[in-house]
């Protein structure tokens, strides 16, 4: 398989040392390729099978929904789509009277009103998520009797099925027989029974909830894994030159674990952005709580707007990639700058 | 500046006795170094002083008030650990200052004590750097300052030296020695297992031994007069020749211990003579090893070049003054 005459293109993720070999040495190598050499073409052999499946399973798609999003394709006649260039996302016809009117996506209301749900769904529920669960980190490495079971016990909100927990939430935030209302009135904190996921008021509040105590686990563990790298003897010194803990947090646990706090908000803030299934059993067709991910699929599917709906998936995934790459361009320039 | 006691200390962690009652009275500006195997119990003993650690038993005193209960900062104490600790994040100056800003010290006063300890432990030009861009030394000294600039009473030092390679932990000895001098009447308490550095740096040393204390007394009472077979095995290098049974029937006693440069060498009435086995010839110092038909060879030193070779005949017989006896106790006969 790795003979020397094989035509691969010589890969250049090793940095200079190839590029100077590659300078140096033109195709003509009197004792054949070089260790780097080699090297780089078994890695390239390795990369190979998850370069084909990611292709067809997230490259594929993804070109075609980005084309589909410029034909009037509809659902039974996936095939005879035509081209009709930007019409989904904006198009203007001026009427004889001189108004013009504007149509497509980027015009749409029911679109913004979803990216604005998204948007705010996502921060408040990563921010939320990020604080509760490094707080819970910090809890769990501690040393305590029975550590080992609550770590365990605290990632079984995160292991259920997203569908089941929505549907259990669901029936305990219900206004009629939910236990959450039965038991806030008894409590004596609300007078009137509350339909948490039916009032536009409360939905987002509803999805928010279950979402946080979905999520938390998950932010918890890998802030752990982040404190955990933390050696004992910080903490030690500190204790030693007398820094209220407080501080400590702040000066010394916080710089050293915000690189896995960063991996932690980045995925979670991923997850979010595309957020379906939740809405989707909690709170159905809530113009409160719809998500880009959920009027989507409503044209795609059950719309029969095809086309409209491709056009919402690359707009969606337009827009995931923009939050992401900023979120790392300024994760980077804040850690270029000494973490402090 | 404070005077150290420690009564009756112990530690047990659950059901495991890790400190079996030490007794032990440090001078004030002393500089003590604990020495022991591993799993002695010397590191747990400098974290019972250092009060990150709870002391099961006994009283742990300094200027005779009792400070059991007191938290690590309320001792006025500093400590360099093993792995140095530095906050990787922080700049030298900033990891040396640290510890001081919460002091409410005047923003002068950090900067003055940083800027003094930085001059003495020779930091100076290195404190703009982050921990990863030092040496291992570097990194020691940076560790070092940042106790310093506390103006410590007691200095614990957690084998400070282990991490560092062998041409480094020879200067830095010395360096330690030096501020040990510098810093007159601030007492020092260092743990280590290697008895060199207990040898070269202790005023006093404190031989632990399964949570106990085996000898305490200066390096040159430790050397010389060891109370038992174990601290005569332990200090010293090349190792003590300990010798059982019948060769140690004739010295009347259980063991016998001879130093390797107590020998005399072709003597007109030697004791054992055997074969030269090996040689090591450490330069100023030949090591001979010779078998003499008892479980161990007999390491002998000559000081002057390699006169012998491997398989040669020699006799040997110990000088009589530097023969240590032991008793079936593994104790010293006086």
């Amino acid at each position: 398989m790795l003979r020397p005459t094989m035509p691969v293109p010589r890969p250049r993720f090793d940095g200079p040392p190839v590029l100077a070999t590659g300078k140096f040495m033109p195709s003509r190598q009197p004792y054949g390729p070089t260790l780097q050499q080699q090297r780089n073409r078994s890695a390239m052999w390795f990369l190979l099978p998850t370069f084909v499946a990611l292709s067809g399973i997230a490259g594929w798609p993804l070109l075609r929904t980005i084309y589909f999003s410029f034909t009037d394709t509809s659902l039974t006649s996936i095939y005879d789509g035509e081209w009709i260039g930007f019409a989904n996302y904006l198009t203007w016809r001026e009427l004889p009277s001189g108004r013009v009117i504007y149509r497509g996506t980027l015009v749409d209301p029911v679109w913004w009103n979803a990216v604005w749900n998204t948007l705010r769904f996502s921060v408040i529920s990563v921010s939320v998520e990020a604080v509760l669960g490094m707080m819970i980190a910090l809890l769990l490495n501690m040393q305590f009797r029975g550590r080992g079971v609550v770590r365990a016990a605290i990632l079984i909100p995160w292991a259920i099925p997203t569908i089941v927990s929505a549907q259990i939430w669901s029936w305990m935030l219900n206004d009629q027989f939910g236990v959450i209302n039965h038991a806030l009135i008894g409590l004596g904190i609300i007078d009137h029974k509350i339909a948490w996921t039916a009032s536009a008021d409360t939905a987002m509040v509803a999805v928010l909830i279950v979402d946080i105590w979905k999520t938390t686990p998950f932010m918890a563990l890998l802030c752990l894994a982040g404190l955990q790298m933390i050696p004992r003897d910080m903490y030690e010194a500190a204790r030693v030159d007398g820094i209220h803990p407080v501080r400590v947090f702040f000066r010394v646990t916080l710089p050293l674990v915000r690189p896995a706090l960063m991996v932690a908000i980045i995925f979670r803030m991923l997850d979010a952005l595309r957020i379906y299934d939740l809405v989707y059993v909690l709170t159905p067709n809530s113009r409160a709580t719809q998500t880009m991910s959920v009027i989507a699929r409503e044209n795609l599917i059950e719309f029969d707007k095809f086309a409209y709906g491709a056009a919402q998936s690359t707009l969606l995934f337009a827009i995931i990639a923009v939050i992401v790459s900023l979120y790392i361009w300024i994760a980077r320039v804040n850690l270029a700058d000494g973490g402090r | 500046m404070s005077h150290v006691n420690l009564k009756n200390i112990r530690k047990n962690f659950g059901a495991v006795n890790v400190i079996k009652g030490i007794d032990l009275e440090i001078a004030k500006g002393e500089f003590m170094v604990f020495v022991g195997p591993s799993g002695c119990g010397k590191s747990t003993l400098l974290r019972l002083i250092a009060g990150l650690e709870d002391i099961s038993d006994g009283e742990l005193c300094f200027d005779g008030a009792r400070v059991n209960e007191k938290v690590p900062s309320a001792r006025g104490i500093s400590m360099v650990f093993q792995s140095y600790a530095l906050y990787p994040h922080m700049k030298v100056y900033d990891n040396m200052a640290f510890g001081l800003k919460l002091a409410k010290s005047s923003t002068e006063t950090i900067e003055e004590r940083v800027l003094a300890a930085a001059k003495m432990l020779e930091l100076d030009q290195l404190l703009d750097r982050l921990p990863r861009e030092l040496s291992g030394g570097q990194r020691q000294r940076v560790a070092i300052g940042r106790a310093i600039v506390r103006n410590p009473s007691v200095f614990l030092f957690d084998e400070p030296l282990s991490n560092l390679d062998a041409a480094l932990r020879s200067s830095t000895r010395l360096e330690i020695a030096k501020l040990h001098q510098d810093l007159s009447g601030v007492t020092m308490i260092y743990v280590t297992h290697d008895q060199i550095e207990a040898m070269t740096l202790a005023d006093r040393i404190c031989v632990l031994r399964d949570g106990q204390i085996e000898q305490v007394g200066t390096p040159s009472e430790i050397y010389d007069r060891p109370k038992s077979v174990f601290v005569a095995g332990f200090i010293g290098s090349p190792k003590m020749n300990l010798l059982r049974g019948d060769a140690a029937q004739r010295f009347g006693c259980a063991t016998v211990g001879i130093r390797a440069e107590h020998f005399d060498v072709n003597p007109d009435e030697p004791t054992w003579s055997g074969l030269v086995k090996f040689i090591e010839n450490l330069g100023s110092d030949t090591y001979l090893f010779v078998d003499v038909g008892l479980n161990d060879p007999l390491v002998v030193r000559q000081s002057q070049g390699a006169r012998f070779a491997v398989g040669d005949m020699v006799g040997l017989a110990p000088s009589e003054p530097h023969i240590y006896r032991f008793g079936p106790d593994d104790r010293l006969i006086t």
